[in-house]
């Protein structure tokens, strides 16, 4: 069992959840209630981590990692050291594989809200920020919680991108994932079991919570 | 013109074609009566801020809300505004308590649970403050919905087919307490309906709507009388409507009599008392004319009239007339055959003829 791999795992699952539900929740808010030019393209490119192979993403994330790209180049200058086979890395190429499997359930959550509901909000008085945090967010709710949840379990499993991006450096960037296909290199079947079996468990949990919490949350609103 | 006088004027092509204008003063309730598509809810929508006309104009008193020449647009949750919609569109995870105080956030706390308290015991729900709407009756909900729109004290009271999700029964209730609660409140009301039942019960002044046009616009009584607007006819048809004054109530045969500008009808007691203040609606298929006062009649209103208009529908088949009594007008439909056997003319004398089991009595609180 490997505990530098399951910490590198939740350290990197939580991290992405801090920086992408904030952007999720303002991104699914903007799509679920304006309508603006451009709107299908946003939607579209939310959506292309989800079909794209998560190789192609990581040789495209890891070239603009790379000194040669100004992203890269700028990070390398401010921090002094590279982007690629890194943590901070791997945490940018996590938050963008899982930007669909955060804002678009957001944004169905924000879409199952009745515009009358929001507008009779405004009509109350509520300026547009206690419109979200009063009305949107409390009904969103459960559609926040399994965001989160997915992405967190994605998180863990996530295999392609972790390997393009990060390597395979112990406490560094080696996840559980990673680390259940070197054991498995190694013949180390004991360990590979183990790790997969907490890994089999964390994706069990994380359904059976967000069934439980949006049968709940479903109940007390009738 | 009152300081506190809602005016609007609205002209779009799009999506729906409106082109109005018109006030409503503090006191008044408004109708804007019209078939489904006339625009307006739209209306309603555009005072409140929730839709953008490409001309127009919203004002209370000196406070602008719209100027679209000069681009002002005030946002929704700046404007004065209570809406009861149609839907009643309230919060799910809120009880009729919060739906209250959310509405009443800007006052400090202390005054905040008595005007909570007062409120909701205005709509009889003192009892029932702590239930979602899920755990609420369709009545019940559209209480906690006129609640929440009085809440922030309102410039203008804006009601969009306030009445049309409830059965009748409830729906003659929250009639009287709108009625009551209108009274104590003293801002313009804007009621969006298409039920005639609705103007009679409830409004003070009527416009009424063909396709975002105003075909009419003033006072009920005077906008039901005009011989030509087939304004009602496709719904209860078109009937004068009429205040009256209970003189007498006679329990023994049943009847009550009403004191009008005009004369005396004759109405059937109900529940009515001797001194109150009713609306009378005198559909006009059941106004009868006649040119000398028949004799062994079973029905008690005969009033002496003079015609003021004819207006015969395209076909020539049928015509409305329109006839004063007194000081007050009523409307008659009769065939084509009738005007020429009469010789139904304006400055014509004769006999408007009514049952009294016609009169559609309201009482007024």
């Amino acid at each position: 069992m490997d505990w530098q791999a399951l910490s590198v795992s939740i350290r990197l699952g939580v991290g992405t959840l801090v920086v992408l539900l904030p952007v999720g929740l303002a991104a699914g808010h903007v799509l679920a209630t304006r309508r603006f030019r451009g709107r299908a393209i946003a939607e579209a490119l939310v959506a292309v981590p989800l079909l794209l192979p998560p190789t192609v993403l990581g040789y495209y994330l890891l070239t603009s990692f790379g000194a040669r790209s100004p992203f890269g180049a700028a990070f390398e200058h401010l921090v002094g050291h590279t982007l690629a086979f890194s943590f901070p890395g791997l945490l940018v190429a996590s938050v963008i594989a899982n930007i669909p499997f955060v804002v678009q359930p957001i944004q169905r959550g924000f879409e199952a809200i009745p515009p009358g509901v929001r507008e009779a909000a405004a009509c109350c008085g509520l300026t547009p920020w206690r419109r979200f945090l009063r009305i949107d967010l409390p009904l969103a709710w459960p559609a926040v919680v399994t965001a989160a949840i997915l992405a967190f379990a994605h998180t863990l499993g996530e295999f392609g991108v972790v390997l393009m991006v990060g390597g395979n450096i112990p406490g560094e960037t080696r996840t559980m994932s990673i680390a259940i296909y070197d054991r498995m290199q190694a013949f180390d079947d004991r360990a590979a079991g183990l790790m997969a079996a907490v890994l089999l468990t964390v994706a069990v949990a994380a359904l059976a919570t967000t069934t439980a919490l949006s049968r709940r949350i479903g109940r007390r609103h009738g | 013109m009152d300081e506190r006088t809602l005016a609007v004027a609205i002209h779009q092509a799009t999506p729906v074609p409106i082109d109005v204008t018109f006030t409503c003063r503090p006191g008044e309730v408004l109708g804007l009566y019209g078939p489904s598509g006339s625009g307006k809810t739209t209306i309603l929508r555009t005072i409140a801020g929730l839709h953008m006309p490409a001309h127009g104009r919203v004002s209370v008193g000196d406070d602008v809300w719209l100027d679209a020449g000069t681009g002002l647009v005030r946002a929704t949750h700046r404007r004065r505004v209570g809406f009861v919609f149609q839907d009643y569109a309230l919060f799910p995870h809120l009880t009729a308590i919060e739906h209250v105080r959310i509405a009443l956030d800007p006052l400090p706390a202390r005054d905040r649970d008595g005007r909570v308290a007062h409120l909701l015991a205005a709509v009889q729900l003192a009892d029932k403050g702590r239930r979602r709407p899920a755990e609420l009756s369709g009545g019940e909900r559209q209480r906690v919905a006129i609640a929440r729109a009085l809440a922030r004290d309102p410039a203008v009271l804006l009601l969009d087919e306030p009445f049309s999700a409830v059965d009748r029964v409830v729906r003659r209730r929250v009639q009287d307490l709108l009625a009551t609660i209108q009274q104590s409140l003293d801002v313009p009301v804007v009621l969006v309906t298409h039920d005639v039942d609705d103007i009679v019960r409830f409004a003070s002044h009527l416009l009424v709507l063909d396709r975002g046009r105003a075909l009419a616009c003033g006072p009920v009584r005077e906008v039901t009388t005009r011989a030509d607007l087939a304004w009602a006819g496709e719904g209860a048809g078109a009937g004068a409507v009429i205040d009256a004054r209970v003189t007498d109530v006679d329990h023994a045969r049943g009847l009550a009599t009403l004191a009008f500008e005009g004369g005396l009808f004759v109405a059937p007691a109900a529940t009515l008392s001797a001194g109150c203040r009713v609306r009378v609606r005198v559909p006009a298929r059941d106004v009868i004319l006649a040119t000398d006062v028949p004799a062994g009649l079973s029905l008690h209103n005969v009033l002496p009239a003079t015609v003021t208009a004819v207006t015969p529908d395209a076909a020539r088949r049928q015509a409305s007339v329109q006839l004063a009594v007194g000081g007050e007008r009523l409307l008659a439909e009769i065939t084509g055959d009738a005007v020429d056997r009469l010789s139904v003319q304006p400055g014509r004398r004769l006999y408007a003829l009514i049952k009294s089991v016609s009169l559609q009595v309201r009482p007024l609180t």
